[in-house]
């Protein structure tokens, strides 16, 4: 791919020449147990300055909504001083530099991962065109400045543009240690440019995962097993090969696939499967029993997770007692572009076309499947049709390679009914929690416990963020956990333990107010001193909210706070009910995610995850009876549409910290702003969601 | 097996589909249409959302027999430059995260602005609720449609 390679060895940074012209920046990263120096070094390249003047960026995330492409951009242009119109971007295969093997979108990560490195390599691209441009004016570089993707002669106000400085750029060795901007040069971070994907995405034309199209393409649709875990026994395909359409029945590890020249003939031969099931030992589970059995669990002591001074001996002596349990539901993630994948299975290799939030995951579960080596099993990254941590599982494209390797060498599209989507999710985890917190005479609290039973994933952690570490100074805390056995997949979904976990805490020291006597934002003021950046936007969102002033009768205010993602975030929200109905009128929300790179984003991802917690509260829950989900498509999963949609007010707090996360900072605190302020309204506590209305009448 | 003839995007347009097939797919898989989306089968999300004789229509229910003789305008057929008010408005307001029920929600707020040329809030959420937003773009697309609106009487006013 280049004919000439400079490798920085203190920064890794690499550089080099592309085929066909153009200078490259990327990074070499460190790998455990190698030597820097063996083997050949490839250019995993970052970015692309053309000879065309056009800058390339790959974005090794995914862009699911959350902004990636624009933001990240945003960071390499702030250094490389491009005209920002030149700007392309594209998304590349799987590799270490990329972050692999866990290359994609999670955790709220990208900005954080990607704030030192991009702007990095933009500096580093910007410092060699600026020195190919001296050399070429033989005049020392102090005299020469870049700006708008041109370099400038001081002395003489000539100018050469990127594209004709790159050829001579990428011959020069990798620049040491360039500095980069301090926060007051910023002239791109923390401004909001028009989104890069807006316009391919208001003709139809951007590209998601279902939107591929490979020559010679079949369509797939599976009938899964309605209980987890469950197997086929024994399956009639022959009504289903004679639907109009389908080519072939086979099946696979997770049930019977249809194979038909288009989706909606597989989906109608799929309707004329014969199965017999071995439904396996979960085909008894109902929540009912769930939460009786939960409730049991409870009872006895877990597994200490925290434990500060004598919780039970505190509580013991407290001057007032508060015990709770809360409950919250299973959920699904229903992201609006169901799930799919399309693979082409060869004898040499394997080609995976697939919006996915974990590139490598993809890459790896193919490699496994088909016993191709990994470097041969190629990903090609989609723009995601939302993804909420459900992309970051791979059970789709198992299936999907599954299927393709049935058919090969065929390209095969596995497409997700929403039905499928609702059934077959890897699930927000139920969880039941029992609490009891101690108040002193003067109301101060002196002792907070926690007994946590959730299924856990990937560590026990999972079950308890955001209880844990809450962030209240209270002298004596336990707080335990307990795994539940259950056969329902569970996974990541928009801000994971925080999720029910801020609900839970956030509601439960709401009680704790109130058995104090004392107003539920003074409470917590009291209790956050040790957490100033929290008690900042705590403050920030009573002030602007209007916390403690009158309110139109009927109106209702609640508060929840949370710190998840290396962001703060805290929010009042305004309600009223009526007859058992919950409506919420406003939101106004306090930010901090440290520094800020493009305000828009970060204020469209604050509504986005308000929307997304808000469903929660009055909507969503998934249910289990006789093994199987009862909930079936968006008429009994239905979250929030735009006549439910509340003003939200956003402020974001000015800072020079590193980035925080943002697409997870404001789901956990509506959802006690909510709950809270149906309290406020009704004197009703709301311990268990999804809200009833014949609940709160 | 039949054929099926209908005017699509302002084209004539002939298909060798199953009856029952519903128009969704066919535009997805036998026409490779691709912007117009699949998002519940049901009519529950309006992703799917496409003008038929300009009446904003769910096709993953509409059986493309139905739609003979018919005209039929998908996200494709509102522009070819992405000059239409409600796109422009769109652009503005950079409504779109994820961007994948977009085309339902731009086709339905088309339909609304041709017909009402004022919406207040709750015109927009009675006519909007029908498209589901999961990424929570609603109070964009409430500002969205409003400047839509404004582009469209403009649009109007400059034929006049």
């Amino acid at each position: 791919m280049k004919s000439v390679m400079s490798v920085n060895r203190r920064s890794f940074l690499k550089t080099g020449a592309a085929v066909g012209g153009g200078l490259l920046v990327g990074f070499q990263l460190p790998v455990k147990g190698q030597a820097q120096t063996a083997g050949p070094l490839t250019l995993n390249a970052f970015v692309k300055v053309g000879t065309d003047d056009t800058v390339t960026l790959e974005i090794h995330k995914s862009e699911m909504g959350q902004g990636t492409v624009t933001s990240l951009s945003q960071l390499l242009a702030e250094e490389l001083e491009c005209d920002w119109k030149k700007i392309r971007t594209e998304f590349p295969g799987v590799a270490p530099v990329y972050g692999a093997p866990m290359m994609g979108a999670y955790g709220s990560l990208s900005i954080r991962t990607s704030w030192q490195p991009l702007r990095q390599a933009g500096a580093a691209a910007r410092e060699m065109l600026v020195q190919a441009a001296a050399q070429q004016w033989k005049v020392d570089k102090s005299q020469c400045r870049a700006e708008n993707s041109t370099v400038v002669n001081t002395a003489t106000g000539a100018k050469l543009t990127y594209g004709a400085l790159a050829e001579a750029a990428a011959k020069l060795p990798a620049p040491a240690n360039v500095p980069l901007k301090t926060a007051a040069q910023y002239k791109v971070i923390g401004t909001s440019p028009k989104r890069l994907d807006t316009p391919a995405k208001v003709n139809g034309s951007i590209g998601f995962g279902l939107d591929v199209r490979r020559p010679g393409m079949l369509y797939a649709s599976l009938e899964r097993c309605p209980v987890f875990e469950g197997k086929v026994a024994s399956f009639d395909g022959s009504k289903a090969m004679a639907v109009p359409g389908v080519k072939k029945v086979v099946q696979i590890s997770n049930g019977v696939a249809v194979i038909a020249d288009n989706t909606w003939s597989a989906m109608e031969g799929r309707k004329a499967l014969v199965i017999k099931w071995d439904e396996g030992k979960w085909a008894n589970v109902s929540t009912p029993a769930l939460r009786q059995e939960w409730a049991g669990l409870a009872a006895k002591p877990g597994m200490s997770m925290r434990k500060a001074g004598d919780a039970a001996g505190a509580f013991a002596g407290a001057a007032k007692k508060v015990e709770a349990v809360y409950e919250a539901p299973y959920l699904s993630h229903a992201p609006m572009e169901p799930l799919n994948a399309t693979v082409e299975v060869r004898p040499d290799g394997c080609d995976i076309w697939v919006a996915s939030q974990i590139q490598s995951l993809a890459q790896q579960t193919a490699a496994m499947v088909t016993g191709l080596p990994a470097n041969k099993c190629l990903v090609h990254t989609q723009y995601l049709g939302g993804g909420f941590g459900r992309r970051g599982g791979a059970d789709y494209v198992t299936e999907a390679v599954e299927i393709a390797k049935a058919m090969s060498p065929t390209p095969v599209k596995l497409t997700w009914s929403r039905e499928d989507d609702l059934q077959h999710d890897t699930y927000r985890p139920a969880s039941y929690v029992k609490f009891s917190g101690g108040l002193d005479a003067q109301g101060a609290p002196v002792s907070f416990s926690a007994r946590v039973v959730c299924p856990p994933f990937g560590g026990n952690g999972t079950a308890v963020e955001g209880i844990q570490d809450m962030k209240y100074a209270i002298p004596n805390v336990a707080v335990e956990f307990t795994a539940p056995d259950t056969g329902t997949p569970v996974s990541y979904w928009r801000s994971v333990g925080y999720s029910q976990n801020t609900y839970f805490m956030e509601a439960f020291i709401d009680e704790m107010a109130a058995a104090a006597g004392a107003d539920p934002v003074e409470f917590r003021r009291k209790l956050l001193a040790g957490t100033p950046r929290l008690l900042n936007v705590l403050n920030i969102a009573a002030e602007k909210s209007d916390w403690g002033k009158p309110l139109p009768a009927g109106r209702f205010r609640g508060v929840g706070v949370v710190a998840n993602i290396g962001s703060f975030n805290a929010q009042v929200a305004e309600v009223s009910v009526t007859q058992g109905k919950v409506k919420v009128h406003r939101v106004v929300c306090a930010v901090d995610c440290g520094q800020v790179i493009n305000p828009a984003i970060v204020e469209a991802q604050i509504q986005s995850g308000i929307v997304y917690g808000m469903s929660t509260v009055t909507k969503l829950g998934i249910t289990l009876d006789k093994g199987r989900v009862v909930q079936k498509n968006f008429n009994n999963y239905d979250p929030i549409r735009i006549d439910e949609m509340p003003v939200v007010e956003v402020h974001i707090v000015p800072s020079r910290e590193n980035p925080g996360g943002i697409g997870e900072a404001s789901t956990p605190s509506i959802v006690p702003a909510v709950v809270n302020a149906v309290y406020a309204a009704t004197k009703k506590r709301v311990r268990m969601l999804p809200i009833k209305a014949a609940d709160l009448v | 097996m039949a054929a099926v003839k209908f005017t699509l995007n302002g084209k004539s347009q002939t298909v060798d589909a199953v009856p029952q097939m519903p128009l969704l797919w066919v535009l997805r898989d036998s026409l490779a249409m691709t912007g117009t989306k699949f998002g519940c089968g049901m009519a529950l999300c309006g992703a799917c959302t496409v003008h038929i004789n300009g009446q904003p229509t769910r096709s993953c229910i509409t059986q493309v027999s139905t739609v003979a003789g018919k005209s039929v305008t998908t996200i494709e057929g509102l522009s070819s430059d992405n000059s239409h008010p409600v796109q422009k408005a769109w652009i503005e307001a950079d409504v779109p995260q994820c961007g994948y029920c977009q085309s339902g929600q731009i086709m339905t707020a088309a339909a609304l602005v041709a017909k009402t040329t004022n919406p207040s809030d709750s015109d927009i959420d009675e006519a909007m609720r029908g498209n589901l937003c999961r990424c929570g773009t609603y109070q964009a697309i409430r500002q969205a449609v409003h400047l839509a609106a404004r582009y469209q009487a403009q649009a109007k006013g400059g034929a006049r």
